[in-house]
């Protein structure tokens, strides 16, 4: 053997846990970005999330019925081994870290100890600071059920505290944390007093409807609150979720068969509904995004509405070009998580949706299948201006985001 | 090629057992596991995620009876698995290789025992 000139330093963390810190966690993104030079690139995380429920003792406080307050606040206070309250989901359905193997998606328990800053705050500049974003969005996560509530009434009760909760607590222009407020969209006259509440809140760019639902897109009771989010200029978004006990997706016996579907149907429902009953045509001027079922969906729905459509147009009268037209002008989709085993695949989607202009990055942090910013910048094909495009420049043009602090990004 | 000492044989104990180290800004994940050794490079081919410092798993299997029907999954004794804490990509410790995917694999490094003492080179 050669000489032995020194020892290896063992690396400070040796098995990632629910306890290590984010920015060790997303260490290897981190000197990805020093080595890409994003310091110099704008980059917007449009779809990243926050455990709000974790915080729930504090949203409740934000419900305005006194009665609904005081009963959320005595549950929250006695009830023993139980969800938080009025909140429907999959209870114990949770298997994305695969049993213990990606610990980030299970929880954040690391030290945080700075006076005066809310935890998700801390969590969010740790995360924003390892990706190197300029901005995060932030997104529920239990709270992606809600649209499956057994109670219309409790979907709008909730979401309405839990949007000021949020504004009032987390989110700031200055740090670069943004929101979508979350749409009661069971309730449409509901959903209506959330663009009028928030529509001028500059730290929400847009309006949720979260996806995982059974109401139809295109009802003329929409109509109103479509022209409300038209007028404001900030665009509709449908984040995607899965409902394991629709009858369908219960046939799949994995989370792998059903998060794959799952995440995916409920946004090819809505799509198809909102293309093929004109909603383009009727608000030329309402941006749609559709987050988190990845983006191999599209090329697929484009090609058959497309082939459809020619036959059975009188079926579609509103329509005045293909399907595949609206979705490609009209509609904005985020990237992850990015279906990447085909390069060919990719290729042929990237150029189907436009991405140049309307493809927009999302980390989905810290969920098991998220992207870090290099999940653009390795794709082989594209061009510097056009990774520059999808990692921010999309976004800041969607959300009208002014520039930030550059020397701050770099530090 | 540097040769630099990672440390005893039995720091690697209980079996399986790992240590990830830095030489001149490389990380490297050290195994041991019990006929043996193994060294690959800390960069998940997925992403780049830190994959020796996710959780040891043993593989898991799918049991068939003779009908072919499913009798559930167990674990395979022999076979374990470093998974990337990233993402959940498994590899193989001793080939280094995605057990459904022989294209996917990690980046070996050399690594070699001496008077109890264990050393890798890169």
């Amino acid at each position: 053997m050669d000489a032995v000139i020194r020892n290896a330093g063992a690396m400070p963390v040796q098995e990632m846990g629910t306890e290590t810190d984010t920015r060790d966690y997303l260490a290897h993104a981190r000197a990805h970005a020093r080595k890409a030079g994003y310091a110099d690139w704008t980059i917007v995380d449009i779809d990243a999330h926050h455990v709000e429920t974790v915080h729930w003792h504090e949203i409740i406080d934000y419900i305005e019925d006194p009665v609904l307050r005081h009963q959320a606040t005595m549950y929250q206070k006695e009830r023993i081994g139980a969800p938080p309250y009025g909140l429907n989901g999959d209870l114990g359905l949770r298997y994305q870290d695969v049993g213990g193997r990606i610990p980030h998606q299970s929880s954040r328990r690391e030290k945080v100890d700075e006076p005066g800053v809310h935890l998700d705050v801390a969590l969010t500049r740790r995360a924003m600071e390892a990706l190197c974003v300029d901005y995060m969005v932030l997104f529920p996560t239990p709270m992606l059920f809600i649209g499956m509530h057994p109670q219309v009434e409790m979907e709008a009760v909730l979401s309405h505290a839990y949007n000021r909760w949020l504004a009032e607590n987390v989110l700031s222009a200055e740090d670069g944390i943004l929101s979508l407020a979350v749409l009661p969209f069971n309730s449409p006259d509901a959903a209506c007093r959330t663009v009028e509440e928030f529509g001028a809140n500059p730290n929400i760019i847009g309006f949720t409807v979260t996806s995982t639902r059974y109401k139809p897109v295109h009802a003329n009771e929409y109509m109103r609150l479509y022209r409300m989010i038209e007028e404001t200029g900030k665009p509709i978004a449908f984040h995607a979720g899965y409902h394991w006990q629709d009858p369908s997706l219960a046939t799949c016996n994995s989370f792998l068969g059903m998060h794959a579907l799952g995440f995916v149907w409920c946004n090819l429902v809505h799509m198809t509904n909102w293309i093929l009953n004109g909603i383009p045509e009727r608000f030329p001027k309402l941006n749609s995004l559709w987050v988190e079922s990845g983006l191999s969906w599209v090329p697929f729905l484009m090609q058959r509405l497309d082939d459809q459509y020619l036959m059975r147009q009188s079926e579609a009268p509103l329509l005045t070009k293909m399907p595949s037209d609206y979705m490609r002008e009209s509609c904005f989709y985020t990237c992850q998580p990015l279906e990447k085993s085909s390069e060919v695949g990719l290729k042929a989607t990237l150029e189907m949706i436009n991405a140049e202009t309307q493809l927009l990055y999302a980390s989905d942090w810290p969920h098991f299948d998220f992207d870090a910013p290099r999940a653009i910048y390795d794709i082989p094909f594209l061009t510097e201006d056009q990774k520059r495009n999808i990692l921010g420049r999309n976004a800041a043009r969607l959300f009208n985001l002014p520039k930030k602090d550059r020397a701050r990004k770099a530090a | 090629m540097e040769t630099v000492r990672v440390g005893s044989v039995e720091e690697f104990e209980p079996l399986p057992a790992k240590k990830v180290v830095k030489v001149a800004g490389e990380e490297v994940g050290v195994f041991r596991l019990d006929d043996g050794f193994y060294a690959w490079r800390n960069n998940c081919p997925h992403q780049g995620g830190p994959v020796c410092q996710g959780r040891i798993y043993n593989r898991v299997l799918e049991t068939l009876d003779a009908g072919r029907r499913s009798l559930g999954r167990r674990y395979d004794e022999e076979r374990v698995n470093i998974v990337c804490p990233w993402h959940g990509l498994e590899y193989d410790i001793r080939t280094g290789r995605h057990p459904g995917n022989d294209g996917m694999a990690l980046e070996p490094v050399a690594v070699q025992v001496q008077d109890g003492e264990v050393y890798v080179s890169l």
